[in-house]
């Protein structure tokens, strides 16, 4: 018989702006209208779950600009945060600024503050234990434009508890060195519907400067700059879309698809967003300044998998 | 036919059936994401069929576009059947404020919203895919007379459950979504169910819909409500 543990718990004292449990996401369902989801940034998640020792694909906490801010109670358990966040950690009488890819010792009363993300969007905080979850399609990834997953769908908000079950028993602490880089040029393939676009608009898109807008979020990043004239047809019929597809709407600013992107889309596709780019471009806050430049399938192939060595030389640095 | 298949992105395969929209072009979609699905190709991890398009993602870390394209161009699609399609019928009320775009109909379409609604029922619908939001069915073809466009302003909250047309196509809101549809009524059925994790959606590729109209006092003594 399993002792209930409810002894182990997080207080959330503030949620933050937009605070979820999220995981690698769930695969095969875009058939019935629901996305990936998952993390936005998945580097930095696979470097929060090492830091504190869990398995790589288990949950964690993800925040975009503010994150929350939480009391412990229970036995000494590992924490860490990674992104580029600025955080405190408060003890008894005393409180220090915390540092990203360091793992902490949490004790019992003790409080982390997560104040803001650091010119990023998305920020990782994971708990060296497992979490009392609801998982749904083998994740606890929450959507909250569709309700699923942990927390009945909902984003994490102040009052709220995390009950954890099984804090993991080695509690060495770990850090790694690594800064998030910047992106400027967002590589791009060319869409399916590049075509619709005139040829002062297909020059726009690759020589302009675009900003990105505030109206962005877990679902979609929308841009403003000088508009992409189209001279076909504003719409398509519906079809598929996957991450990272940049369509155009009848105003001529692009949207590209992020994480909990609607699965179909009437837009035409100008481009798609490669893969090794991905973890950096959700990163960028409104504000932004970006440029797209075109590459091959080929090279995006190679680059993404230099891309995930690097990220497997970091994970073994842990 | 598969007519190409070409790269979106560096992890998506875009199959294209041809530019015409039909049942038959769908159900050959549809055959297609049947065979993928049973022969569970290493590395594919979803699968979006639409109207006359297939979108095949793939892990880039496990596969590439080559690697897949060459299995999917090699595929032999006689073997799966479309199977298990279903007939399904969906109670609709049109009254009151159900039917929120009942005057702009009228008006745009000319006639008066009995007729459409006579017309509407009339028929038998062909689910061609699901998606945009959870379990949303994308149905058609609707009659020549009811077509019509999209609102040149998107509500930014569509209710639940509401029933709208747009072009050729029917559909039904599953979630509270931003939307465009011309809205006839509501049903009270729930389309998407989420606690039922094999097949939440009511309805898939393949179904045939039939509506069946009832009053607000039908509608709100439906089990489902």
């Amino acid at each position: 018989m399993r002792v209930a543990m409810t002894s182990n718990y997080f207080e959330i004292l503030r949620g933050g702006i937009n605070t979820t449990f999220q995981d690698k996401g769930r695969e095969n369902l875009y058939h019935i209208g629901i996305p990936f989801s998952g993390v936005m940034d998945n580097r930095n998640f696979l470097l929060a779950n090492k830091l504190v020792g869990n398995h790589l694909s288990a949950p964690v906490i993800e925040f975009a600009y503010q994150g929350p801010h939480l009391r412990y109670t229970g036995d000494q358990l590992n924490f860490v945060i990674t992104g580029d966040v600025i955080f405190k950690i408060k003890k008894n009488d005393y409180e220090i600024d915390g540092d990203c890819y360091h793992s902490y010792h949490l004790e019992n009363g003790d409080e982390i503050n997560i104040i803001s993300t650091n010119k990023s969007v998305y920020g990782y905080f994971a708990i060296g234990s497992e979490i009392d979850l609801k998982f749904q399609w083998n994740s606890c990834s929450i959507n909250t434009k569709a309700n699923i997953g942990s927390n009945n769908g909902k984003k994490l908000d102040s009052g709220q508890k995390i009950n954890l079950l099984k804090i993991n028993s080695d509690k060495t602490l770990k850090k790694v060195n690594y800064i998030n880089s910047k992106i400027e040029n967002i590589r791009v393939i060319k869409g399916t519907n590049f075509d619709y676009f005139s040829d002062e608009g297909k020059k726009i898109f690759f020589e302009k400067e675009f900003i990105v807008s505030k109206l962005s979020d877990r679902m979609g990043m929308r841009l403003e700059g000088p508009k992409i004239e189209n001279i076909v047809n504003t719409n398509i019929k519906s079809e598929g879309l996957v991450k990272g597809v940049i369509q155009v709407p009848a105003d001529g600013n692009p949207i590209i698809m992020l994480s909990d992107h609607g699965t179909v889309g009437g837009y035409p596709k100008i481009g798609v967003v490669v893969s090794v780019d991905y973890d950096r471009l959700v990163q960028l806050a409104p504000g932004s300044k970006v440029k797209f430049q075109e590459i091959e399938l080929s090279d995006a192939e190679t680059l993404f998998k230099l891309y995930e060595m690097e990220t497997k030389n970091l994970l073994n640095q842990i | 036919m598969l007519k190409n298949i070409s790269n979106l992105g560096d992890a998506a395969l875009y199959c294209d059936f041809g530019i015409q929209v039909n049942k038959a072009t769908n159900l050959e979609v549809i055959k297609y994401f049947n065979t993928i699905r049973e022969k569970k190709i290493k590395g594919i991890n979803n699968l979006t069929p639409s109207y006359n398009k297939l979108i095949i993602s793939f892990d880039l870390r496990v596969t590439n576009f080559s690697e897949i394209k060459n299995k999917i161009e090699n595929l032999d699609t006689t073997i799966v059947q479309n199977k298990n399609n279903k007939k399904i019928e969906v109670p609709v009320c049109c009254e009151g404020n159900f039917a929120l775009d009942k005057n702009r109909l009228e008006k745009k379409l000319n006639i008066s919203f009995q007729e459409i609604l006579t017309k509407f029922f009339d028929k038998e619908y062909f689910c061609y895919m699901t998606g945009f939001i959870a379990g949303m069915p994308f149905l058609g073809d609707i009659d020549e007379n009811l077509k019509t466009q999209r609102l040149e302003t998107p509500r930014v909250k569509v209710p639940q459950g509401s029933v709208g047309i747009t072009e050729q196509f029917a559909n039904i809101y599953t979630f509270d979504s931003p939307g465009g549809w011309n809205i006839i009524g509501n049903t009270p059925l729930k389309v998407f169910d989420d606690s039922k994790e094999r097949n939440p959606n009511l309805i898939n590729p393949g179904d045939t819909i039939i509506f069946k109209k009832i009053s607000r006092q039908e509608y709100e003594s439906s089990n489902d409500k």
